[in-house]
């Protein structure tokens, strides 16, 4: 337990530090740009909307720094990120809920898929070593070295383009209606399957390469030479002998990878206008939109740490060394 | 040393080298506007042109340069920083271990990509060198990381106690003792840092928050994308670039391969 509550004390100490760096970015940077938007904007903001912007981007000349950052504190916990500018005048947290689902499951089925597909491929590779499977090496660090928007644009103009397989852009067709129906479902699966592919082709290398180095280290260890002496048959050594002890590092790595990966599926999300959290940064990126872009930068944070918890709980039951109390 | 990493060191040096030339050997200037609009690659346009004329070919060479330059400015920028608190910490251990690696832990996990773009949109003037001390900032906690694993495992060795016990001074025990052992987990995390900034720098530029007067292979992702070259079917603006990236990406991930094999002897290659 102490293993989790360490983990879960880093995690809140980072969630701080996320929203303090938010709080402290608009303050340090030289520019006015949010007040140069709320004097464009006008009349047309209501006085609540302009007191949480004054609020959130410090234009409260009147108040100590200390004040500004618990009014901030204060704001946030109602859930108030501010007016967004590009989709003016819905507030951030509307617009970031309605996209965050939509990043979620994108990103969150890849990313396992990717995972458990790597770890499996570096599995053979690593037990394999010095067989044909080498060359699969200088293929994938190939693939991993596209960067994840370049990977997407070509996927549109082959598949989309050139071959219309699949839409290129959204999240379902246009003129259908987000419900439970086979027909939705449907389109909502045509749409994801060229950002999907992109985000899996991109980051399984990682994995493999991660998985195949352990797996040649692991292998050369007495107690798979003495699992073999013992005949075992080959597949019992593989998974669950050198597999399960190479799997750990990729566990406690996948914590640290998923930010990057995040940042490369929210690119992905621009390229194919996919309807999350990338894309409406993206937009939010055009119009110089800094209440939205600071709040998706928080609610990714917020997902990451979530995601490293989960990630932690597994290998709590994969590694029973962490369990033992002290 | 095998054949890939010769691989990656050829291609890094021929990248360089563009870095250099590319300006004085580009045929035409990138940004002036020609009336061969949007042609596909040819004896004149080896790359092709864009939407408003301009040489692709040209734009990549030129491109190079910005690239190499922030790729360089962050290696180093962010390898001194991850020695600085790498080192540091996995030396003195205790407290002062505690606070470095929960910083670079909690750099390490916090999503760079968005922080950057708010930071880069935020900043006035968004220029090249400017940009690279930002990307270095988020740039350095992974290789602080492998560092402070790697320098505790140093500091009870022989050698660092036979130092220790003649009255040597704690920095000169970590110059002098413990960075020359480093010295293959500095080089693989200066490698790695290059890759990571030179990705980062060309999807910022993708992205459009980085100042656009300057031409790197971002920059022409950016108009390719913005100009809808892809419904366009211009394929010949947007594949070079990419390319390059990956070429550069690759070669830089052969070297570490190299690096990695040099201090890992487990992992070379077994005859079979």
């Amino acid at each position: 337990m102490t293993f989790l509550l360490r983990r879960a004390l880093f995690y809140l100490v980072t969630l701080w530090a996320a929203i303090t760096v938010n709080f402290l970015l608009p303050r340090l940077l030289p520019g006015d740009p949010v007040q140069a938007m709320i004097i464009k904007l006008g009349g047309r903001l209501n006085s609540d909307a302009m007191a949480s912007l004054y609020v959130l981007f410090g234009l409260d000349e009147q108040k100590s720094i200390w004040e500004q950052y618990l009014d901030y504190w204060g704001a946030l916990f109602q859930g108030d990120l501010g007016l967004s500018f590009t989709f003016f005048p819905t507030p951030v947290a509307d617009v970031l809920s309605q996209s965050l689902p939509w990043t979620l499951g994108l990103v969150g089925v890849t990313t396992v898929i990717a995972f458990l597909l790597g770890t499996l491929m570096g599995v053979y590779a690593g037990w394999k070593r010095g067989s044909w499977m080498d060359n699969l090496i200088p293929l994938t660090t190939f693939l991993s070295s596209i960067p994840y928007f370049w990977l997407g644009l070509i996927a549109i103009s082959l598949l989309s383009v050139t071959w219309p397989l699949f839409p290129a852009s959204g999240g379902y067709a246009a003129g259908l209606v987000p419900e439970f129906s086979g027909e939705f479902i449907g389109s909502v699966l045509e749409h994801a399957v060229l950002p999907g592919v992109t985000i899996v082709v991109s980051s399984v290398a990682g994995w493999i390469l991660g998985m195949r180095n352990m797996m040649v280290t692991v292998t050369a260890e007495d107690y798979v030479l003495v699992a073999r002496a013992k005949g075992l048959t080959r597949k019992r050594i593989m998974f669950a002998y050198a597999a399960r002890n190479a799997v750990l590092p990729s566990i406690s790595g996948f914590a640290l990878s998923l930010g990057f990966i995040v940042g490369g599926a929210l690119l992905v999300e621009m390229v194919f206008s996919y309807p999350g959290l990338g894309y409406v940064l993206f937009q939010g990126i055009g119009a110089k939109d800094y209440p939205l872009m600071q709040g998706v930068f928080l609610v990714i944070t917020l997902t990451v740490l979530v995601a490293n918890l989960l990630a932690d709980i597994g290998y709590l039951l994969l590694d029973p060394r962490t369990r033992r109390e002290g | 040393m095998n054949s890939k990493t010769k691989l990656g060191l050829g291609i890094l040096a021929f990248f360089t080298l563009i870095a250099v030339v590319g300006e004085w050997i580009a045929p035409y200037d990138p940004s002036a506007m020609g009336d061969d609009l949007l042609s596909p690659p040819s004896g004149a346009h080896w790359f092709g042109t864009t939407m408003t004329g301009q040489d692709v070919f040209s734009q990549v060479l030129v491109g190079t340069r910005g690239v190499m330059v922030v790729g360089l400015v962050c290696g180093v920028l962010a390898t001194f920083l991850s020695i600085l608190v790498g080192v540091t910490a996995g030396f003195l251990g205790g407290a002062a271990d505690e606070a470095l690696s929960m910083l670079s832990n909690v750099f390490l996990v916090i999503p760079a990509l968005p922080l950057i773009i708010i930071v880069a949109s935020m900043l006035p003037s968004a220029d090249t060198v400017l940009i690279a001390v930002v990307i270095s900032l988020t740039a350095w906690a992974w290789g602080a990381r492998v560092l402070r694993a790697q320098t505790m495992s140093l500091r009870r060795r022989d050698f660092v106690e036979a130092a220790r016990a003649s009255g040597e001074s704690t920095w000169r025990i970590i110059v002098f003792e413990v960075l020359p052992n480093l010295m293959a987990v500095i080089a693989s995390g200066f490698v790695g840092t290059v890759i990571f900034a030179v990705m980062l720098q060309i999807t910022l530029s993708f992205v459009g928050v980085i100042s656009l007067s300057t031409w790197n292979w971002g920059t022409i992702l950016f108009w390719a994308q913005s100009n809808q070259a892809l419904g366009l079917g211009a394929w010949w603006w947007f594949v070079p670039a990419g390319l390059c990236i990956a070429l550069l990406g690759t070669a830089l991930a052969l070297i570490n391969f190299g690096i990695d094999e040099y201090a890992n002897p487990r992992l070379r290659k077994v005859r079979a």
